[in-house]
């Protein structure tokens, strides 16, 4: 361990000391309707990154909170070097600049109403510009394991997830524990019949017991009022099915392997809420769906994503590189675009998951040096947002 | 030793994983216990496709499933020893 304890690699230190491993001027949409106006500044000016999204009008509640969580979450993320705001009307769209404002990054607002779209636009455009050579001129610097903040979530399964890529994702974990690295895993409702082994991963019984609280909440009130039948054909999906995997458990255990063997979680997390307890293991109250669990995760702050798939999943996220890893060998070989990291061989016998997990950390550090992940390459940037309920 | 045709995550499971991509019926295959390292034998009963579950003893009806050394199921139509496990023969004892 002593050499991966030494591992550099080379990040942006933000103004919160936090390190990022991407460098992006967002062009952050308050609510739908500003979505137009983010797009033209993003094509107007060099180096800008829209962040289209469906959501923002007459939500209310717990909804909205969410709502402002992400979207602030999102601009204070450490992937973003600076960040504009636009929305339909001044003040909502200040509550996001005055969040992301904290982090001490430069953060500006621009609202539509009154002036219109296309004076909006070149307002957010000088700016926008402004801001993007302001960061062409950071520098990467050295950074640790410690520095990094790493989430999981996998998606389009099958056994071999459970055999192999899920359990290399869980040697990564147990390897960068120790080292200091904040970590994170979520998809509440897909530890459905591994909920108690989860559980028994908490660090206190109190975590525990707060883990199943939260599960047993998405299940009274997300699933049984919702439910038609036996959400066959959703949960497992059609390609889970294909690949394999018959039921709700056996799907649940294979995504549990992505915790490790010995790493055990420190908190529970609402969903995008920004850890609070320092360093290691955090369980995050999402949904299931690749997109949704991964724009709350890099909304909670987490820099790099890993991502295990087994039919082949072909998800990224704007600001958070999504790395891919598959140990099922006809996905590596017919949908290598998408791939990452091949981890068949352990499959074979051909590789250890000691090795296989060397290999994860090998690519996840070149990736935070700056390597493009097969996602990013190919301009996969789902953004989406989580909705709780209809809006008033 | 050669490539395993199917592995075993657990001691007590009562199903492995082809993890091969042409396995016909009839075919005598090589498994591997990744829990012990033990190496086992199964004829195919069906074809199978890679991923899928090779069920390792006969089941009745109702019979619980074992993977990963866990409950992730039951029977749902009876099984014999070698015979492809998925949907058509098993259900989540949940939802």
């Amino acid at each position: 361990m002593t050499a991966l304890a030494n591992q550099e690699f080379f990040g942006y230190r933000r103004e919160d000391g936090r390190v990022g491993i991407r460098n992006h001027v967002a062009i952050l949409p308050l609510d739908d309707l500003s979505n137009a106006a983010c797009e033209k500044v993003a094509n107007n000016i060099d180096g800008c990154l829209a962040l289209p999204h469906h959501y923002g009008r007459l939500q209310f509640g717990e909804d909205l909170d969410l709502h402002f969580r992400t979207l602030i979450g999102t601009g204070k993320n450490p992937n973003v070097a600076a960040c504009i705001v636009i929305g339909i009307e001044p003040g909502w769209t200040q509550r996001v600049v005055d969040g992301i404002a904290e982090t001490g990054k430069p953060v500006a607002g621009f609202a539509i109403e009154g002036q219109g779209e296309i004076k909006a636009v070149a307002a957010a455009s000088r700016k926008a510009q402004e801001f993007a050579q302001w960061a062409s001129e950071k520098m990467r610097v050295s950074c640790k394991i410690a520095d990094l903040w790493v989430s999981t979530k996998c998606g389009e399964s099958d056994t071999t997830s459970g055999l192999a890529s899920c359990p290399t994702v869980g040697n990564l974990i147990d390897k960068f524990d120790p080292l200091g690295a904040t970590t994170c895993f979520g998809e509440t409702s897909e530890l459905t019949g591994a909920e108690k082994v989860c559980a028994a991963r908490a660090a206190t019984p109190e975590i525990g017991e707060k883990f199943l609280k939260t599960w047993q909440a998405y299940m009274d009130e997300v699933i049984e009022p919702n439910k038609t039948s036996d959400l066959s054909e959703s949960q497992p999906t059609k390609g889970n099915i294909a690949g394999g995997l018959t039921t709700i458990e056996e799907k649940a255990f294979g995504n549990l392997q992505k915790i490790g063997k010995k790493t055990r979680f420190i908190d529970v997390l609402g969903p995008a809420e920004a850890p609070a307890r320092g360093p290691g293991l955090y369980f995050m109250d999402t949904s299931s769906a690749a997109a949704e669990c991964v724009t709350l995760q890099a909304a909670a702050g987490f820099v790099v994503h890993l991502f295990p798939t087994g039919q082949g999943n072909i998800i990224g996220n704007p600001i958070e590189p999504v790395i891919k890893l598959t140990a099922n060998p006809r996905t590596a070989r017919e949908m290598p675009e998408h791939i990452d990291l091949d981890c068949s061989g352990i499959l074979r016998g051909e590789m250890t998951l000691d090795e296989a997990g060397d290999a994860l950390i090998d690519i996840t550090v070149r990736t935070c040096n700056g390597r493009l992940t097969a996602a990013e390459s190919l301009k996969h940037r789902e953004f989406v947002m989580t909705k709780l309920y209809r809006s008033a | 030793m050669n490539a395993p045709d199917f592995l075993v995550h657990d001691n007590e499971d009562t199903v492995g994983v082809v993890v091969v991509e042409s396995v016909k019926a009839g075919a005598n295959l090589n498994g591997l216990n990744m829990t012990t390292g033990e190496k086992l034998r199964m004829e195919a009963q069906a074809d199978i496709p890679l991923g899928h579950k090779i069920a390792l003893k006969n089941f009745g009806e109702g019979d619980t499933v074992l993977k990963y050394g866990h409950d992730i199921g039951k029977i749902v139509a009876a099984v014999k020893a070698g015979d492809h496990v998925h949907v058509h023969n098993m259900k989540t004892k949940r939802w």
